[in-house]
């Protein structure tokens, strides 16, 4: 899908960093921003929720993001919702072509059955951190704690479905060099990790890094392709919009 | 995959009818077979399970299909937690298929997916956040909201990443069993919806069955 629009990621880039295998970071990202990510390497894997830092109960909802906009692949076009009908962000630009939304994390359990244990005291930075605990220590800085922790997204993995039912993990789904840009409808808390998907059937645990930019993002036209995307991305815009009525931008 | 019960309704310990637009909360206990029951046919039973003992234990729509490698639930399936224990066993089903992916119904959802002008209708969401304010022993908020199943309901994912919401596939009299693997709270919405095909826009009583 690397078609139209790769201008829409074109503004300044405010900050840029990377984050390296098997870490955790938080960020909160204000309307009208973008967050853009690059799998550097290929094969990478970020595992991310969103959350209202107004009110923490409002959350990502994956089976609504899924069943509002009649998809189970996530790409360019396709809204993030939260339990309240509003959009957390849009998917602006994505050269993946699908990142998936039900799998949820590795544990310490999955790691070590798939790729062994290495502790922290014995490896230092190269050991294998999972997902699930990663999510655990970016929630608690809020806060909040494993009944908060919604189904997350995966971006740059995919999974198939056959007739049946029967999950298959999509293998080289992600290039070196493949991006996915995410523009905030609202102002989000983001959690965000690196670790791999639990699916992955590699031999040794991925140790693939991610660059993140945030970019100073182009006001939403009434031709936005997102907002356009469905109908009921229009309603949900329209959310958005009531709940920035009062002008939305000086919230803290 | 089709299995009927052995058991039957007069040796049960507890029955209940649910009608479409209430919730139904109790715990099930370690051992306990319950029943839900399609008693017209093509309703949808939006239920959430937890660990009695620790309610931050919960059942884990994605630790369960990423588990058993299949995004729909019948008999066999293991219902996870997001411990990733077992809570529940699905061991009889004449239904087959069950959805996990679609979530339930929320007023808010609802102005997405069928208006603005919608957003006052009954929904499944809102039964549960009565459920949890009127029944506070249980110790459950909207923290504790989480994705459901939708037993009963038909939500096929298709090849090329699509999801699609279908007629039901269940019907007058077929029923969907469960042995608990731990003391766990039931919690579940008989969907009130009016705006969608899962149930043939004609929402329907459940029975609800408890042996042992």
């Amino acid at each position: 899908m690397t078609t139209a629009s790769l201008t829409a990621t074109a503004g300044t880039v405010l900050y840029e960093d990377s984050l390296a295998s098997g870490c955790h970071w938080s960020i909160i990202m204000r309307k009208g921003s973008v967050l853009k990510l690059t799998d550097t390497e290929g094969g990478a894997n970020v595992g991310m929720l969103f959350y209202n830092p107004q009110n923490l109960l409002e959350r990502y909802n994956a089976p609504d993001t899924l069943k509002c906009q009649h998809t189970f692949k996530l790409t360019k076009g396709n809204c993030l919702y939260s339990d309240m009908g509003r959009i957390f962000c849009s998917i602006i630009e994505d050269s993946v072509g699908w990142h998936e939304t039900v799998c949820g994390n590795t544990t310490k359990q999955i790691v070590k059955d798939k790729w062994g244990e290495k502790n922290y005291q014995d490896y230092r930075n190269d050991w294998n951190q999972n997902g699930y605990s990663s999510f655990l220590v970016e929630l608690a800085k809020y806060g909040l704690g494993k009944k908060d922790m919604a189904a997350n997204l995966n971006l740059f993995s995919a999974v198939s479905v056959n007739d049946d039912g029967a999950l298959q993990y999509v293998e080289n789904n992600s290039k070196a060099g493949d991006s996915v840009a995410l523009r905030f409808e609202m102002d989000t808390l983001v959690l965000l990790h690196s670790c791999p998907h639990p699916l992955n059937p590699a031999a040794e645990y991925p140790k693939k890094p991610v660059r993140y930019q945030i970019i100073k993002g182009e006001p939403v036209e009434a031709n936005d392709f997102c907002m356009n995307f469905r109908a009921e991305n229009q309603r949900g815009f329209k959310n958005n919009e009531i709940f920035h009525l009062d002008g939305g931008c000086c919230h803290d | 995959m089709i299995k009927e019960s052995k058991l039957h309704a007069d040796s049960s310990v507890f029955r209940q009818q649910v009608l479409a637009g209430d919730y139904f909360i109790k715990v099930v206990k370690k051992g306990q077979t319950f029943r839900i029951l399609d008693i017209e046919g093509n309703q949808a039973a939006d239920t959430l399970f937890y660990n009695a003992n620790d309610p931050a234990e919960r059942y884990s729509a994605m630790d369960t299909i990423r588990e058993q490698g299949n995004v729909y639930l019948t008999a066999g399936s293991k219902l996870l937690s997001n411990e990733n224990n077992v809570m529940l066993e699905i061991v009889a089903d004449t239904c087959g298929r069950h959805d996990t992916l679609g979530g339930a119904c929320a007023t808010e959802s609802n102005t997405v997916r069928y208006a603005l002008e919608k957003k006052c209708m009954h929904a499944c969401r809102d039964s549960w956040m009565l459920a949890v304010a009127e029944n506070e022993e249980y110790g459950l908020s909207k923290r504790d909201i989480t994705h459901n199943i939708n037993f009963f309901m038909n939500v096929p994912v298709t090849k090329d990443g699509g999801l699609t919401f279908e007629d039901g596939i269940s019907g007058s009299g077929k029923y969907v069993e469960m042995k608990a693997s731990m003391d766990t709270i039931v919690l579940l919405s008989n969907c009130p919806q009016l705006n969608n095909p899962c149930n043939g826009y004609n929402p329907t009583p459940v029975e609800v069955i408890i042996w042992g």
